[in-house]
């Protein structure tokens, strides 16, 4: 098995356990601010900011507060987070435990997605080295009462539990269907205590900012997009994998760099993200323009729009949760009019009335699932819509 | 004295219980337990869980349909899984998911009728990179062609074991 990553990562880089170390010296209030100061924002797709998030759970009083991974990874085309935990999981725990100290979480959890299960002896086997060496548990690094520990939960397949109020259901033991927020997690989460969520690529540059400094990643990237972040490139280019970028880069340099210039379309952001035509490749991947979930497909000339949007639709038909109608019921009706367009039958004003629904998901779905399923077939068809109509019936 | 299958799961409840706790909580531990070990997840272990932890079969039934590694129909000892992830070479896949279909002379969503064997599809596992890709039990195959479906299932039929750790781990 081939490594997934390309290019120089700054996790290979940074030194382990100098974050912790410098953190736990520190007080609860320094971590939070340096958090802040560092402007990371999360690098799960919803790029909220960290330290704001950490600052409701610290000042909400509760006997037991949570911080957990969210190694759900369940975004097609997404791929950085497995990278980071088969080469890096010392990096994601040691940021897990930075946030304990600084919220104030005796418990840590690792919500692991079921099909990463051949990682999960790789996981406990860093976190039994972590124990030995002290960095976990009880007194951690000598420093009298501050306990914390992590443990990992196995998914048992279901994409919607990547949202972190369907994945708290999970680990309550539920059916995973999101919550209504707020309540956020952050004030009351896992057993209505306060949680902490994070993706894992964001635990681990929790850990190069305590290690390095917020200045040195707020003065990489945008203003309003600082750092770094890990990208999974993938389909037609000549270098896919993980790759390690400045935010605010642009598509074309990004397309540069992997080796797709021949590009046709991009999407970024994964099945649940936008379908990016050549005219604006120009466009930056940063909070300010597009979103950036980090996951990168690249299309090549011979690609056929309506297979990659039929493929998205019926993901999102079986992984609907099926609390509201439109995503249940709508996500199915595009996915049949998509088949429809693939065979050459849909009238064109079938074609508007599928638009107009797909933005009504959008607009009347309770979670980020619904809110975002058709974005990619609107985009398809605002961008390529002399490739749809009229098409002559394709047989596999 | 030979336990009947019956008996022998009220058993292996008890103990996975005893694990892991009678509360509500423990719930999803056992069932994937249960799964783990039976290959599915029975209406009649359902209920055996339900008496167990004292709540209603239904809120069991509910949790089992919701997750797709949950299954109420048994499965076979080898379950092959090909992944449709998009970013795959559509030939390369479909070449490989008609190999599949020769080979072990089931279709997707079948099982064999020695309990050897279920094939089906899976989405995105974020091998995205590195396709096509099957997903046998919990290892993971990946760049895999047509030719080479033969020799995988003649490694199942030798009996690797199942769910072990495949060699991803060191080198990714
Ligand atoms: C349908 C859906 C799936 C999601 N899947 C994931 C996921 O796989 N991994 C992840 O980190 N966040 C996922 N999220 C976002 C989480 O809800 C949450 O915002 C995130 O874990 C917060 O961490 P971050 O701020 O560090 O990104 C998903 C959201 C939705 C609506
Ligand atoms: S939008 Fe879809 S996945 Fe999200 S809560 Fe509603 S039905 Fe469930």
């Amino acid at each position: 098995m081939k490594s997934s990553v390309v290019s120089k990562l700054t996790f290979e880089q940074v030194d382990p356990d100098v974050g912790l170390r410098s953190a736990i010296d520190s007080s609860p209030e320094k971590i939070i601010q340096t958090v802040l100061d560092s402007g990371l924002r999360g690098r799960g797709g919803g790029a909220f900011p960290v330290g704001r998030k950490w600052q409701v759970s610290r000042s909400v009083q509760a006997p037991q507060k949570y911080v957990v991974c969210n190694a759900a990874e369940g975004e097609p085309g997404s791929f950085k987070d497995r990278a980071i935990l088969s080469g890096y999981a010392q990096l994601v725990f040691e940021g897990m435990t930075i946030a304990a100290l600084a919220v104030g979480a005796q418990r840590g959890i690792m919500y692991l997605r079921g099909e990463y299960g051949y990682m999960a002896a790789h996981m406990e086997s860093v976190l039994a080295a972590r124990r030995k060496s002290g960095l976990l548990g009880k007194n951690i690094l000598g420093k009298k009462g501050v306990h914390f520990d992590i443990k990992i939960q196995l998914g048992e397949g279901a994409y919607v539990c990547g949202q972190e109020t369907a994945l708290i259901e999970f680990l309550e033991g539920h059916r995973g269907e999101p919550r209504n927020r707020p309540p956020y997690p952050a004030v009351s989460g896992y057993r209505g205590c306060p949680t902490v969520v994070q993706n894992v690529e964001t635990w681990a540059w929790v850990t190069c900012v305590m290690a390095r400094g917020a200045s040195w990643f707020k003065n990489l990237g945008t203003d309003e997009s600082p750092g770094l972040k890990l990208f999974s490139v993938s389909g037609d280019c000549k270098r896919p994998g993980v790759y390690e970028f400045q935010l605010g880069l642009s598509i074309a340099e990004l397309l540069d760099v992997v080796g797709g210039e021949d590009a046709k379309g991009v999407q970024v952001g994964g099945a649940s993200g936008t379908m990016i035509p050549q005219s604006q490749f120009r466009r930056k991947i940063a909070f300010e323009d597009l979103p950036y979930g980090g996951a990168v497909f690249i299309l090549g000339e011979h690609r056929d729009m309506l297979e990659v949007a039929g493929n998205y639709l019926e993901f999102f038909t079986k992984e609907s949760c099926g609390q509201c109608t439109p995503c249940r019921e709508g996500t199915r009706k595009l996915l049949d009019g998509v088949n429809q367009l693939r065979e050459g039958r849909c009238r064109a004003l079938y074609l508007e009335q599928l638009i107009s629904l797909g933005k009504t998901i959008q607009m009347a779905s309770k979670c980020g699932l619904g809110q975002s399923s058709p974005q990619a077939f609107l985009s398809i068809v605002e961008h390529y819509r002399e490739e749809l109509m009229g098409r002559v019936r394709i047989d596999e | 004295m030979f336990a009947t299958e019956r008996e022998q799961l009220e058993q292996d409840i008890e103990t996975f219980a005893a694990i892991y706790g009678n509360e509500r909580s423990a719930l999803i531990s056992i069932l994937q337990e249960v799964q783990r070990k039976h290959k599915h997840v029975s209406q009649y272990a359902m209920q055996v869980i339900a008496h167990v932890l004292d709540i209603h079969p239904v809120e069991v039934y509910s949790v089992v349909s919701f997750y797709h590694f949950l299954s109420e129909e048994p499965k076979g000892q080898y379950v092959i899984s090909l992944s449709d992830c998009v970013a795959h070479n559509a030939d390369a896949k479909r070449a490989l998911a008609r190999q599949l279909q020769n080979d072990l002379g089931i279709g997707f969503g079948e099982t064999s009728s020695d309990g050897r064997f279920t094939l089906e599809k899976i989405g995105c596992i974020g091998m995205c990179d590195q396709g096509p890709v099957l997903r046998v039990n919990g290892r993971i195959y990946t760049e895999v062609t047509a030719d080479r479906v033969g020799g995988l299932i003649c490694d199942c039929a030798s009996d690797i074991p199942s769910g072990s750790i495949c060699d991803i781990g060191e080198s990714i």
